[in-house]
């Protein structure tokens, strides 16, 4: 996959930004064009597809946790809206995952 | 290609460094041993020690096998005078291992000053002692070494932790013995790895060392999840878990060891570093060194520290080659990173471009070459309470 965004293995419904994407940029994604609604930094995630609630999310091929609520394609998937399966996320100040130590 | 040498020890193994460890054995006697250090600013001379006053077995197995590493030459030992810590019989460890050994005890020495004197005296005529030993040749498949990755965001697990798999491939594949650890970093791997092992049994060995974790942490509330990793772009334990799973490679697992024990041959070794039975002392490792002294306790010459957000530690003695898994971090912190995978990331290089050099830069390393931290000084060190059982029968299957 060519652009911001990096494909680990076919299974997946995430992709990984390899570098910084801002609000606003189109990506074309298999199930056509979106738009994103906000910044996503490097090493974040955007759904490749819809998600629906309580699927599971993979990455590398291997499940990293459940949706919490639907998630559209190109949406933000980080701890507001995916939890793991096994020991809760410890509660973070900058819930959407997005600190301003985060190089941007 | 480099031809390996190392320095020879009485019990077969040989180090790629010829250290002088000061070690203090209670709080209350760092201070001295620190100052007995200092004098040293342009020898091999290191510190370490442990802190506690109260005896425990697995701090006393830690320090016998960190004095008797095959990179450490010579062990000053510095006791105020009333710890708990049994430096008769640590020190006859020592001298049974043919090192040169001493014990001050800064209580029977006449205080501070005189007591960094006479340890300075001490250490002076180790120094010479220890130079004369001469190095000979040795394989890649007498070489130990290790791996952890601290700081980690979501680069760690797509860059850095891939190309130090591909390294330990290569490593493994030439009779080295590589380990990789943190039984609490890989929830949600453990059918996967399982499924790695030599034999079944090891299979759930390796299982019931992941589910021990889970329930160790479960009790402590929350598990090895940082701020930092959240903001890097990690949103789950087990996405962590995987990004640290990849650092592994592809090869067999041969086995599954405890801190302090010293995997028989060459092959890919799981480290357990989660205490057993109830929890007690608290987080199993309280930081990445804690990790790192780990690894060495298991006689890992050297480690491979792979770092998103940027770590700058080294380590006590044994080198770490830091391997820089952000392409920003690295331009931030290259004056502290040994490797570039975020090369990796921006579609300069692939995985095993970087693999390789990393396999290159361990030979390199054991042939003598400083890393970045060594350059600088760093020898962090940090040893803490921690019970173990032994390992069961079936955790070295081939031993």
């Amino acid at each position: 996959m060519s652009g911001p965004f990096l494909l680990l293995h076919e299974t997946d419904n995430v992709l990984v930004a390899r570098q910084v994407a801002p609000e606003g940029l189109e990506v074309a994604l298999e199930v056509g064009p979106v738009t994103l609604s906000r910044l996503i930094p490097l090493a974040h995630k955007i759904a490749r597809h819809d998600i629906a609630e309580g699927a599971k999310i993979l990455k590398y091929g291997m499940p990293i946790g459940v949706a919490t609520q639907e998630i559209a394609a190109g949406e933000h998937v980080h701890v507001h809206n995916i939890r793991s399966d096994y020991t809760p996320t410890h509660a973070l100040q900058d819930a959407d995952g997005v600190s301003a130590g985060v190089a941007q | 290609m480099t031809d390996l040498t190392g320095y020879p020890r009485a019990d077969g193994r040989k180090g790629i460094r010829n250290t002088v460890v000061v070690a203090y054995l209670v709080e209350c006697a760092h201070f001295v041993a620190s100052k007995i250090v200092t004098g040293f600013p342009d020898d091999d001379v290191q510190l370490i020690g442990f802190p506690g006053c109260f005896p425990n077995d697995y701090a006393a197995n830690m320090m016998d096998r960190l004095c008797t590493h095959p990179n450490v030459g010579a062990v000053l030992f510095v006791s105020l005078g009333c710890e708990s810590f049994d430096k008769v019989r640590a020190s006859t460890a020592v001298s049974e291992s043919g090192r040169p050994v001493k014990t001050l005890v800064i209580q029977k020495a006449g205080g501070t000053a005189s007591t960094v004197e006479a340890g300075r005296d001490w250490v002076r005529g180790a120094l010479g002692e220890i130079a004369d030993i001469q190095r000979v040749p040795m394989g890649i498949d007498e070489l130990i070494v290790g791996t952890v990755c601290g700081g980690s965001d979501g680069t760690s697990g797509i860059s850095g932790n891939p190309a130090a798999g591909k390294a330990f491939d290569m490593l493994v594949q030439e009779g080295a013995a590589c380990i990789f650890e943190e039984t609490g970093e890989l929830i949600g791997c453990e059918e996967i790895m399982a499924d790695r092992a030599m034999t079944p049994e090891l299979g759930q060995a390796l299982r019931e060392s992941v589910q021990k974790a889970e329930r160790y942490y479960a009790t402590l509330g929350y598990g090895s999840f940082a701020a930092g990793n959240a903001a890097g772009g990690l949103s789950t334990i087990e996405e962590k878990s995987l990004g640290a799973y990849v650092k592994s490679g592809d090869s067999p697992i041969s086995g599954l060891i405890k801190p302090g024990d010293i995997p028989p041959r060459g092959g890919l070794y799981l480290m357990d570093v989660v205490p057993d039975g109830d929890v007690r002392f608290g987080f199993p490792n309280i930081s990445d060194n804690a990790e790192i002294v780990e690894m060495i306790a298991s006689g890992a010459h050297l480690s491979l520290f792979v770092t998103g957000r940027g770590s700058v530690v080294g380590s006590a003695i044994s080198p770490v080659i830091k391997i820089c898994a952000n392409p920003e971090t690295y331009r931030a912190l290259s004056d502290d990173m040994d490797v570039n995978a975020g090369d990796i990331i921006e579609g300069v290089r692939s995985i095993e471009a970087v693999g390789q050099e990393i396999r290159d830069l361990v030979v390199a390393t054991a042939a003598g070459a400083q890393t970045k931290s060594e350059a600088m000084g760093h020898r962090e060190f940090i040893l803490t309470y921690k019970s173990f059982a032994p390992i069961g029968p079936a955790c070295l299957p081939a031993a």
